[in-house]
């Protein structure tokens, strides 16, 4: 039977005070991996052993983990790019208006993810693409690596020769996938403000992909770069023009301490809203939380729902001068690391926040629970997408009519852009 | 002798033509005019008519009528015509004094510093000195000169120690302070507006009328207050008129209007011209090096920089400043300002006045900068950016900075702040001053800085509507 009374137990072997604070301050007991445990805030290393064929073993109703065991299908650059085509071309086989191409056959609602190769499988069809446009930048990435490592810019071939599959002084023998790298189309017009580039990074949490359900975090920010943007082919090895990783910044001669150079997701939207107007922002953060539950939704069929886990991404999003958001990657252990105070206090909020969803009361755990909690426990998260509701009231529960939040805009919005998205949203 | 209203209102008229005689506006009416000759509702017969008629439809006169508008707001109403210029500046003789020992003791610090780290007021700056600035003229911040020997020239709690010694030498008070008198810091007799007074001026913000930042929370619904503001909001833009605009704003600006509302109420258009004049403050600046320049470059590392609101616009911030110190139009004034610039030389060129440099008298930019800064969410264009914070300078942040008797100077402000709370919480009032912390040594900084750096930029934007609204710093205290 249930255990109904004790404190929850839990491990982690992330040494972050911003999780270990909100764990002491519910009472929770610490106690070690090999001990009887409610909840375990792992590394991604760690959940892949406990769901590994060899070293994996089974979880108990009462124990609750903080990733899904094939996480990666969204958090690697190279899966997440091949989810997201397989469920466009799908979507187009079925006929779906959300499919639907422009004149140049660009995706009109679905076009939210740069021009991507894997490397070196996909080598000669990037080549193609890139001769298309020659004076092009692009973007490499290695799939398994996280802030802002092995990166590079190029924008000719030679660059990138020892990818190339028939090259004869490839020494690259290694087909693993830790070698594997992903190439983008550089989105080399990034929206610019105060002359800087910087990248958005929003906190989603999902508690099931199936139905999904998931909630965006209201206080995101912005990441800006130190130095001034220039897509002068001079500064293309300059990474504290381009990368906007704070992994990287930090180690730029301007870093400042105070602000870390971040910017509040608020600060943006008065700035937009200013300059800008208020429909085009409006728009802006629509089609933000569309791509965001369009990446969901991409990767719901192939995720293991295992009813143990639950999962707090990063989602990294640039935003283009056409006022057009990008999803770049998304992060599967967002940093916990706090570089200035205000971020101390945002990552502490954020972990209290996720725990009051995933864990309901701060109670030992369930998991065989709805997973629906109460709207007063949201804290700083609102409903991006609940697939039950959607199903359930025939209209969309994304982000119309929600009381109290700052982000969007309230009350209903009519989208007059002619999009068949209302019907689709269910 | 008192001064009779038509008097009074011929008086203005005289100033306001003369003012607008000779403007570009002017001769874009007289353009306009000429171009109207060559259509068919013109008639000779009624040449006259036709032609207002025409400026009327055509827009041209709503232009002429905010520029009228314009004028009166920003130059005060002429006292008797046999009054003296320096009447017009301030007219309580001790209140002059005080400005002109303030600056003699600015200008003082400034020429030591000057001395001490041999650097001159003001230099030519060599040619190559002048391109590399030209080159990173959009990035300055990033450049790091030494400028640990620049120290500020006086922090506010100095301004604020000369302010509290005030004195009128026509008033006597000899009584000791007490409930009855004055507790404050500020000791001098100026007269200063009570709540019915402040009730009644600012009537727009009763608790019955609508204001947005409040009205226009999640919780309440847009039908209730803020749709139909934000109609009527967009209606004053498509008509342009400046008046309704000033009158509109006292409720506030919904975000996406607010940038065409301020320009529109400051009557900045950016005229080809005006691109014009900012680019040639903008030569000035590459070619001649001011000593002030550091200490603005440490100002805006010391403030904006470390702002977690403003570090993004470091840059704009150079490039509005470095202008501003150079830009002689600000010296226009000073006529009703009680504060006189200092004037120096380019090196080597004493004496001869095109090689003149005037200062703002306020040296200390760390009041400047933040108010530079919030205006960078509303505009991003240079040379609009820099034309609104000039125009918000000149009407209503220099009184910060100076002493006056002016109801929206920095003196009365401090008045009014101390009264209001001294009348209206006086327990609070009297425990601050007994545990040592007299309110004013607390708000002051405030007050002096319009708030900017102590607000939300979303809410300060909120406040700086109502001065504009109200074309008055009063909301401040």
């Amino acid at each position: 039977f249930r255990i109904m009374a004790g404190k929850v137990k839990w491990v982690t072997d992330i040494e972050k005070s911003v999780l270990i604070n909100n764990f002491e301050k519910r009472g929770w007991i610490q106690v070690a991996e090999n001990e009887d445990w409610n909840f375990y805030w792992m590394s991604v290393q760690t959940i892949r052993n406990v769901f590994s064929v060899e070293t994996g073993y089974r979880l108990s109703d009462d124990q609750i983990v903080n990733h899904f065991p094939n996480h990666y299908e969204l958090t690697r650059k190279d899966l997440m790019v091949k989810n997201i085509k397989r469920y466009r071309k799908e979507l187009e086989k079925e006929g779906s208006p959300l499919a639907e191409k422009d004149e140049n056959g660009k995706y009109i609602y679905l076009d939210f993810v740069p021009v991507t190769f894997m490397l070196p499988a996909d080598y000669n069809l990037f080549v193609e693409e890139f001769r298309k446009n020659p004076s092009s930048t692009w973007i490499m990435k290695p799939c398994g690596k996280a802030q802002g490592k092995g990166i590079f810019l190029i924008n000719k071939l030679s660059q990138i020769k020892k990818w190339s599959r028939d090259s004869k002084t490839s020494s690259f023998v290694s087909q693993s996938s830790k070698e594997a790298y992903v190439i983008s189309l550089y989105i080399n017009n990034p929206l610019l403000i105060g002359g800087k580039k910087f990248d958005l990074r929003l906190y989603v949490l999902v508690s099931t992909y199936r139905p999904l359900r998931c909630y965006m975090y209201k206080l995101g920010f912005c990441r800006f770069c130190t130095v001034k943007y220039t897509p002068s082919t001079s500064e293309l090895d300059n990474m504290f023009v381009h990368l906007t990783n704070v992994a990287i910044q930090k180690h730029g001669d301007d870093y400042n301490h105070i602000h870390g150079g971040k910017w509040t997701v608020s600060n943006l939207r008065l700035y937009l809203e200013s300059t800008r107007g208020k429909e085009v922002t409006n728009k802006l953060f629509d089609e933000i939380h569309w791509i965001i539950v369009q990446s969901l939704k991409a990767v719901a069929p192939v995720m293991n729902n295992d009813k143990h886990c639950f999962e707090c991404y990063g989602y990294d999003i640039i935003i283009d001068d056409k006022l057009k958001p990008w999803l770049i990657e998304v992060n599967a252990s967002p940093s916990l690391t706090s570089s200035t105070a205000n971020d101390r206090i945002l990552k502490y909020n954020l972990i209290n926040d996720t725990l009051n969803i995933a864990v309901p009361n701060g109670e030992i755990p369930d998991c065989k629970w709805n997973k629906s909690p109460p709207k007063e426990v949201l804290g700083n998260y609102e409903v991006l997408y609940d697939e039950e509701m959607a199903q359930s009231d025939g209209q969309d529960r994304d982000l119309r009519g929600r009381p109290g939040q700052s982000t969007g805009a309230k009350g209903s919005r009519a989208r007059d852009s002619g999009k068949p998205v209302l019907t689709t949203w269910k | 002798a008192m001064l009779d209203p038509d008097r009074g209102l011929s008086l203005t008229i005289a100033r306001v033509v003369q003012r607008l005689q000779g403007s570009s506006l002017h001769s874009q009416l007289e353009r306009q005019a000429r171009v109207s000759l060559h259509k068919p509702e013109i008639k000779l017969e009624s040449l006259k008519e036709d032609i207002k008629d025409f400026l009327k439809t055509s827009g041209w006169e709503k232009k002429l009528q905010n520029a009228v508008y314009s004028e009166l707001n920003v130059f005060p109403s002429p006292c008797h015509p046999a009054a003296p210029p320096e009447h017009i500046k301030e007219p309580l003789a001790y209140m002059r004094k005080a400005q002109g020992s303030w600056e003699k003791r600015i200008l003082k610090s400034l020429n030591s510093m000057s001395t001490e780290l041999n650097i001159p007021l003001a230099q030519k700056r060599p040619v190559n000195e002048q391109k590399e600035l030209l080159n990173k003229w959009n990035e300055m911040g990033t450049d790091e000169p030494n400028l640990s020997l620049f120290r500020p020239v006086y922090a506010p709690k100095d301004f604020l120690e000369v302010l509290m010694n005030l004195r009128n030498p026509n008033y006597e008070n000899g009584e000791q302070p007490s409930f009855r008198n004055h507790l404050g810091l500020i000791q001098v007799p100026l007269k200063v507006k009570d709540i019915p007074e402040l009730k009644e001026d600012f009537s727009e913000l009763g608790l019955n009328i609508g204001q947005l930042g409040i009205d226009d929370s999640a919780q309440v619904p847009p039908e209730f207050f803020e749709n139909e503001h934000v109609r009527v909001g967009q209606k004053v833009l498509a008509e342009q008129d400046s008046a309704a605009a000033q009158q509109y704003v006292r409720q506030g600006c919904p975000t996406a209007l607010r940038a065409d509302l301020w320009a529109l109420i400051l009557n900045i258009s950016n005229q080809p011209e005006d691109i014009l004049y900012y680019e040639q403050l903008k030569s000035n600046v590459i070619q001649h090096d001011l000593l002030v320049d550091s200490l603005i470059y440490k100002d805006v590392k010391l403030t904006a920089s470390n702002d977690d609101y403003y570090f993004v616009f470091e840059d704009y911030l150079y490039q509005v400043l470095l202008c501003f110190s150079r830009d002689t139009s600000v010296l226009e004034h000073f006529t009703y300002s009680s504060a006189t610039p200092p004037k120096s030389y380019i090196r080597g060129k004493l004496g001869m006045e095109e090689y003149a440099v005037f200062y703002p008298p306020n040296v200390n930019y760390n009041s400047f900068i933040l108010s530079v800064a919030p205006l960078c969410f509303l505009y991003h264009e240079p040379s609009k950016l820099y034309q609104i914070f000039r125009e918000m300078y000149v009407r209503f942040f220099f009184r910060l900075h100076s002493i006056s008797s002016h109801p929206s100077g920095i003196v009365s402000l401090c008045l009014l702040f101390e009264t209001l709370l001294q009348t209206h919480l006086p327990q609070l009032f009297y425990h601050l001053r007994e545990i040592g912390a007299q309110p004013l040594r607390i708000s002051f900084k405030w007050m002096v800085r319009a708030f900017s750096g102590y607000l939300a930029t979303d809410q300060l934007l909120l406040l700086w509507d109502r001065i504009l609204g109200y074309n008055s710093l009063e909301i401040l205290a």
